[in-house]
């Protein structure tokens, strides 16, 4: 076995194969780093796409719509094309400020690399149960969404055969008809909020098409079955998402999919000491998707949970891209904006604009956020201070599909480095929700 | 004969109702955009869906997930489960191998969307 | 011939009895009606070994705590389990909250416990800034501890079964009468006969007892909630902090756990059902709302879990522990609530010097030690974990990232002694799945090795026992709805 405990110089080290670290990888390589690594702790690349094999992906990037596994090997293909060294079967298990990077495998034990620049690209996790403290028992029988999908589509196997599903975002909805196809009854789609954070297109296509009611303003108020799950109370809730006695109704079934939210997997970067921000809860960066941390890049779900794989992918080229030069020795602007969340707007990225020095060129940077909630014929303002730099009139916005913008390469230039907030001006009009 | 059909275009999810007679549209209301109404019409007399499942492959741990090429009517959907369910597959497969060809006299091929060796 | 022998429950005091046991010549062998060992209160408490203020002076709740907490540290390093000493503070708010701590100081020098003393307002905030800045003063014990109740259970166990000890799990005895000079035991699994039968069996304890002597006892099972908070950087606090307590209990804590995680609880409630350990949100929220009085900067946005435990409340709000009187060969220990964590180690050897002395057990001319497990992949060095994978590749194979645990890890949980059977016996073993994904990562992955190490089927996999099925059938299986 080799001795690894040396520190292996690397260019740029990306911690994921996911659709963030293969498109960080190929940028980078594309950029001109030779010296790339990326680690993935799976027996192989993809990431989540791998399990996704609904179609969907790559509408916007592509022109095309493809299912998960295909848009993943996309750059699967074109990382091996371009001789990147993946090691897969490989888990990070620390990250230094100063870049070292601790990983283990299998086949060489412990690994220790000094990187140029490090790309967090690890994803995100699901929320679990226990996060939302439903009474009841600890039975058998209720999963995520995510995992229940790991063990349907990766390996054959359904979790049960009477589902009740708690949230409706999308993972939720294409389990729904996921688990409906292969012969399981499911019963009810039970979202907490007046609207589902979820597509149209998979609200028809996973809940009308099979006759599954969505049951909105309801959540589980218990979980009942001592050693296998037998069934769950629903009930209606308030406007302060409390439960309304009185409101409960029983459903028998044996299986409980959880869809209640995805956070970003900053474990290591927690221990990096990368600062993060409550509203992403990923990593504070700036345009070039740098973290507060030098030479430390994050890009992916681990940044911001993304609706769309497609603006994954141009996130990650563009932290690639940006740690490739950072190892390279580029330097970058030395004045800040600070981008911060206006009314009506969560989770601005990148939180911070790098303005550029007189005789550096300027680029067009793209802000990307989450309404608050459902607005209607809306105006999306951006103000330098308290000048506005930008404006665009919205049909619709909604919390299921992360906004963009672009600012211009010239407003860029002659930003002031007052602090930038983008907000959603409403008219005076509250949240319209989904009829 | 009225329909109600939520355009799956955009966002906005506009509610259309579609007034069909003898299998052809004879209206159209409530739609947003053009783009709605050639959705509406598609959907309320021949409606589609892709369908997308896994399919074991003798010997491998791991099954083969796969697509119908392109959209097939959307009342025979589980009908080409049944058919999926049934097939036998053997390593190698490819991406694009076709499974299950002409699903259910659709025209349209059920194919692999991954490689397992 | 050996003298045969049946421990009526594999909860830490049965286990902890039977591995005393196992240092005489005896047939001993353990009947558990649950899946696993420690599969009710033992599995389901607050880890806190109690300094022994609390217990009422001449009592042997009093007697057997506190003994048991000066035999804790090295009763755990001996069998390979975790203890942590970070002593316990109980707060008072109010003048009449103030004298109460005053009673169990000196109560607790009565009963013996060393390291105690009265801290005031500065002191309490001084050394746990996160407090409550009304407190007026604290009792603080610097003797109270912290192990993992079921870390603990599964460690004797297994001490217990390298020397002889038989476990049967899914055993769950119905009746036990004297006939013909024996005890005729009758279990779910078939008759058993013994020379001595030992009474563990927590919750039923009570009923258990009652066949076996015309003096009867009364258990009232009492359920506790509790949140499991994440250690995010490092626990709020760092002494198991209480609040006075009431008719009802210890009152609620926040403490944190021997792994560093963060608890509040229990609640106390009285119920029919001693089997029901289902959560319910009234519990909850007053769990919620009473912890806040120690933590006002409490914020459940890091909850990881929620569970409930059943405690062996006996009428006589005392423990019950040696000989059943009037049934020669019969022992018990019955009613053990809080402190019977604390207790276990001096119960344990109390019933065994009593069995042997009354019944002329000899040693064995060999006791084995106990087979500790190897430091755990999530303490180590990156030397020492470097070594680790020299020593089994498997050490390279994360199995569970939130707590750190590898599939070499998974499988020794297996293959020990009173080996895992289920992805929750991983989980009491190993920690893999107590972390903040709660097994979302690693369950698919504890479910295949299950399936490799016991040569079953992925649908015969349960997540406790029982019917707990994992999964319900392959695909094929479901769609021709075909049973699994």
């Amino acid at each position: 076995m080799e001795h690894a405990l040396q520190p292996q110089k690397v260019d740029v080290l990306i911690v994921g194969a996911g659709p963030a670290g293969l498109a960080a990888a190929i940028a980078a390589r594309e950029a001109g780093t030779e010296n790339l690594l990326v680690l993935e702790r799976e027996p192989e690349m993809g990431g989540i796409l791998k399990q996704c094999i609904h179609n969907g992906f790559g509408l916007h990037r592509f022109k095309e719509e493809l299912t998960g596994p295909e848009y993943a090997q996309r750059d699967v293909d074109r990382v091996k094309e371009l001789g990147i060294e993946v090691r897969c079967g490989t888990t990070v298990l620390e990250v230094t400020a100063d870049r070292q990077v601790t990983a283990i495998s299998r086949d060489r034990g412990v690994q220790v690399f000094q990187a140029g620049a490090v790309i967090l690209a690890m994803g995100c996790r699901e929320r679990p149960r226990g996060a939302l403290a439903i009474p009841g028992t600890r039975c058998a029988g209720i999963f995520s969404a995510g995992t229940a999908q790991k063990y349907v589509n990766l390996e054959g196997y359904m979790p049960g055969r009477r589902v009740v599903i708690l949230g409706s975002g999308d993972i939720g909805l294409i389990m729904a008809r996921r688990m409906t196809l292969q012969g399981a009854k499911v019963l009810a789609c039970v979202e907490i909020m007046p609207y589902s954070s979820g597509l149209n297109r998979n609200i028809v296509q996973c809940l009308h098409d099979y006759n599954i009611p969505l049951m909105l303003n309801h959540t589980v108020v218990d979980i009942q079955g001592r050693e296998r799950l037998t069934g769950v109370t629903v009930a209606q809730v308030d406007e302060r998402r409390q439960p309304i006695p009185g409101t409960e109704t029983h459903f028998d079934c044996d299986t409980l999919l959880l869809s209640v939210g995805l956070i970003p997997e900053n474990e290591l970067s927690k221990q990096a000491g990368v600062p993060l921000s409550p509203a992403t809860q990923g990593a504070v960066v700036d345009d070039t998707l740098q973290t507060e941390i030098p030479g430390i890049f994050a890009c992916g779900n681990v940044l911001h949970v993304h609706d769309l794989v497609d603006f994954v992918s141009a996130e990650s080229f563009k932290a690639g891209k940006a740690a490739a030069e950072y190892a390279a020795g580029k330097k970058t602007g030395n004045r800040i904006a600070p981008v911060a969340d206006g009314s009506g707007v969560r989770g601005v990225v990148p939180q911070k604009i790098r303005i550029p020095d007189a005789n550096s060129p300027a680029e067009a940077i793209q802000l990307m956020f989450r309404p608050a909630c459902v607005y209607e014929n809306a105006t999306i303002r951006v103000l330098d201070g308290d000048t506005e730099i930008y404006k665009v009139k919205k049909r619709i916005l909604a919390p299921g599909e992360m906004a963009d913008l672009t600012l211009k390469s010239d407003t860029v230039r002659a930003l002031s480095g007052e602090k930038i907030t983008v907000l959603i001006d409403a008219g005076g009009e509250v949240c319209a929700w989904n009829k | 004969m009225e329909q109600m059909i939520t355009c799956i275009n955009c966002p906005i999810g506009c509610r259309m109702t579609v007034n069909v007679d003898n299998g052809q549209v004879v209206s159209i209301t409530g739609n947003g955009c053009k783009r709605g109404i050639e959705y509406a019409a598609q959907e309320s007399v021949a409606p589609k869906r892709m369908v997308t499942a896994v399919v074991s492959v003798t010997g491998r741990k791991t099954p083969v997930s796969v697509k119908t090429r392109t959209p097939i009517p959307k009342e025979k959907i589980f009908d080409c489960m049944a058919v999926i369910e049934k097939a036998k597959i053997e390593a190698p497969v490819r991406m694009g191998d076709v499974i299950c060809e002409n699903v259910c006299d659709t025209g349209v091929d059920v194919i692999a969307t991954k490689t397992v060796l | 011939m050996d003298m045969e022998i049946l421990v009526i429950g594999g909860g830490v005091i049965g286990c902890a009895t039977a591995r005393e046991l196992s240092a005489y010549q005896a047939k001993v062998t353990v009947l558990e009606r649950g899946p696993d060992v420690a599969s009710g209160a033992s599995k389901a408490n607050s880890g806190i070994v109690h300094a022994g203020f609390d217990a009422k002076p001449g009592s042997a709740k009093a007697h057997f705590n506190v003994e048991g907490s000066r035999m804790y540290e090295a009763y755990c390093r001996s069998v390979g389990a975790p203890y942590t000493q970070p002593g316990a503070m109980v707060l008072a708010f109010d003048e009449e909250q103030r004298a109460h701590v005053e009673k169990l100081y000196q109560q607790g020098l009565v009963n013996g416990v060393k390291g105690l003393s009265v801290l005031e307002r500065d002191q309490v905030l001084a050394l746990e800034p996160n407090t409550n800045p009304e407190v007026e003063c604290a009792l603080l014990a610097a003797s109270s501890g912290l192990t993992s109740p079921y870390e603990l259970t599964c460690a004797l166990a297994d001490h217990a079964a390298v020397n002889g000890t038989r476990f049967l799990m899914d055993t769950e005895v119905t009746s036990i009468t004297w006939e013909n000079g024996r005890y005729q035991v009758a279990t779910s699994r078939g008759r058993m006969t013994a020379d001595i039968v030992i009474n563990c069996a927590g919750v039923q304890s009570a009923k258990l007892h009652n066949q076996l002597s015309e003096k009867k006892y009364t258990i009232t099972p009492r359920k506790g909630e509790y949140y499991l908070l994440d250690r995010e950087n490092k626990p709020m606090f760092s002494h198991t902090m209480f609040q006075t307590p009431s008719k009802m209990g210890k009152g609620v804590l926040v403490s944190p756990t021997v792994h560093n995680s963060l608890l509040l609880g229990p609640s106390a409630m009285n119920v029919d059902d001693a089997g029901d350990v289902s959560t319910t949100a009234e519990a909850l929220r007053l769990v919620r709302d009473k912890a806040m009085l120690t933590w006002p900067g409490e914020n459940l946005r890091s909850v990881i879990t929620t569970f409930a435990g059943m405690r062996a409340h006996e009428q006589g709000d005392d423990f019950i522990v040696g000989a059943i009187e009037g049934s020669k060969g019969a022992y018990e220990a019955v009613g053990i609530e809080s402190p019977g964590l604390t207790a276990a180690p001096a119960i344990g050897k109390a019933l065994c010097e009593q069995i042997v002395a009354e019944n002329g057990l000899k040693p064995k001319s060999e006791w084995l030690p106990a087979p500790i497990p190897p430091k755990a992949f999530a303490a180590m060095t990156t030397e020492e974990r470097q070594h680790a994978c020299e020593q089994d590749p498997e050490n390279g194979v994360l199995v569970c990232r939130c707590e750190q645990v590898t599939e070499a890890e998974v499988r020794a949980a297996i293959r020990r002694p009173v080996g895992a059977r289920s992805i929750d016996g991983v989980k009491r073993r190993t920690r893999a799945g107590m972390g903040r994904c709660q097994g979302g990562f690693c369950s698919p992955r504890v479910l295949e090795i299950l399936c490799e190490e016991l040569g079953v089927r992925p649908t015969a996999i349960t997540k406790d026992g029982g019917n707990g099925y994992v999964l319900a059938g392959t695909l094929a299986e479901i769609a021709r709805k075909e049973d699994a």
